[in-house]
C-alpha cells in the first residue's frame, strides 16, 4: 500500500542530497536496474522521482502510471542540468489533449 | 455511410428514433465535457511549465552546490554525515474530482524543521548546511511540481479518450442511425403508396 513518502532514484552523487532531506533514495547502475527499481516502488510510494537521464532510458515504464494517480513519477534534473526531457513531457501532454504543442511553438 | 442492418418496421423506427435522440445527446454532453476540461487543462499545463521552468534552474543548481560543498570531504566523510536524516519527509495524499477525472492531491507534510542536519558540524563544511536548507526548501516546490505533473498527464489522458467517443458518435454513430431511419422511413412510405395503388386498382375491378 501506499505509504505517503517521496522516493528518488538516480546515480549515486544526485541522490545523497535527497538523502539528506529525509526522502528515500535508491541508486540504480543500469536500465535494467532502474526498470526494477521503479516496479517495485510504484506499488509503495506515492511520489517519485527520477533523474532525467534515467527516466529518458526506461520511458515505457514510467508511461504506465501516467493514467492512474499514483505513483506520480516525475523526472528531474541532475546536478550537471536540465536535459529538457522534463519539458518535453509537457509538450507531449499538450500534444496529446489538444493536437498540436501550443504552448512551446511561438 | 452504411446502414444497419434491421427490419424496416415501426417498431424498429420507434426504437432507432430513441437511440438517435440519446446518441445527439450524448454527443453534446460529451463534447460540453472535453472544451471545459480542455479548459481546466491549459491552466494546469500553463502551472505546470511555469514550476518546472522555475524549479528545473533552481534543483540543479542546488544539486550542484552539494555536489561543490560535499566535493571538500572524503565522500565517505559525506556519506556518513547524510546517512541517517534527522526527519523523515511525510506526504499526506488524497484524490480530487476534476471533471469526473480522479487526481491525486499531495502535500508535505508540516514536520519539525529546527533540527534540519543531521550530522555533526565538525565533520562537514558550511556549504553544506546551506544547501541542504536549499533543498529542504524546495521540496514543497517539488511536490506541488508532482502533483500538476500528474494532474495534467491524467487530463490529457482523459481528454484523449473523451475526444474519441465524441468523434465516434459524430462520424460513425448519428450518421448510421440517420441513415437507417431514413432508409426505413422511406421504405414504410413506399409501402404505404403501393397499398393506395392497389386498392385503387380493386376499386376500378370491382366497379367494372
Amino acid at each position: 500500500m501506499l505509504n505517503n513518502k517521496i522516493a528518488v532514484i538516480g546515480d549515486k552523487d544526485s541522490i545523497l542530497a535527497f538523502k539528506a532531506v529525509g526522502a528515500d533514495v535508491f541508486s540504480v547502475k543500469d536500465k535494467f536496474d532502474a526498470e526494477e527499481t521503479v516496479k517495485r516502488l510504484a506499488r509503495t510510494y506515492a511520489v517519485i522521482f527520477i533523474s532525467e537521464d534515467i527516466a529518458a532510458q526506461i520511458e515505457e515504464i514510467t508511461d504506465r502510471y501516467k493514467s492512474r494517480p499514483f505513483p506520480a513519477v516525475i523526472p528531474i534534473p541532475t546536478a550537471s542540468g536540465s536535459t529538457g526531457y522534463g519539458m518535453s513531457g509537457i509538450g507531449k501532454n499538450v500534444e496529446k489533449a489538444i493536437g498540436s504543442d501550443i504552448l512551446n511553438k511561438k | 455511410m452504411a446502414r444497419l442492418n434491421v427490419n424496416p418496421t415501426r417498431m424498429e423506427l420507434r426504437r432507432l428514433k430513441n437511440r438517435l435522440k440519446t446518441a445527439v445527446r450524448g454527443h453534446k454532453l460529451l463534447k460540453d465535457k472535453s472544451d471545459e476540461t480542455i479548459r481546466q487543462f491549459m491552466i494546469y499545463i500553463k502551472e505546470n511549465k511555469r514550476l518546472r521552468e522555475e524549479l528545473e534552474t533552481k534543483l540543479s543548481d542546488s544539486l550542484r552546490s552539494f555536489l561543490l560543498a560535499g566535493s571538500v570531504t572524503t565522500s565517505q566523510v559525506l556519506e556518513e554525515a547524510v546517512a541517517m536524516p534527522a526527519f523523515n519527509l511525510e506526504l499526506t495524499t488524497g484524490e480530487s474530482n476534476i471533471m469526473s477525472v480522479m487526481v491525486p492531491t499531495i502535500q508535505v507534510k508540516e514536520g519539525d524543521k529546527t533540527n534540519l542536519y543531521p550530522y555533526s558540524f565538525a565533520a562537514v563544511s558550511a556549504e553544506l548546511d546551506d544547501s541542504i536548507k536549499n533543498l529542504s526548501d524546495l521540496i514543497a516546490d517539488l511536490v506541488h511540481l508532482a502533483e500538476v505533473e500528474k494532474t495534467c498527464n491524467m487530463l490529457a489522458d482523459e481528454i484523449e479518450k473523451n475526444r474519441r467517443r465524441v468523434n465516434a458518435l459524430e462520424y460513425v454513430m448519428i450518421p448510421q442511425l440517420e441513415e437507417t431511419i431514413k432508409y426505413i422511413t422511406m421504405k414504410l412510405d413506399e409501402n404505404e403508396r403501393a397499398a393506395t395503388t392497389r386498392l385503387m386498382k380493386v376499386k376500378t375491378v370491382i366497379q367494372q
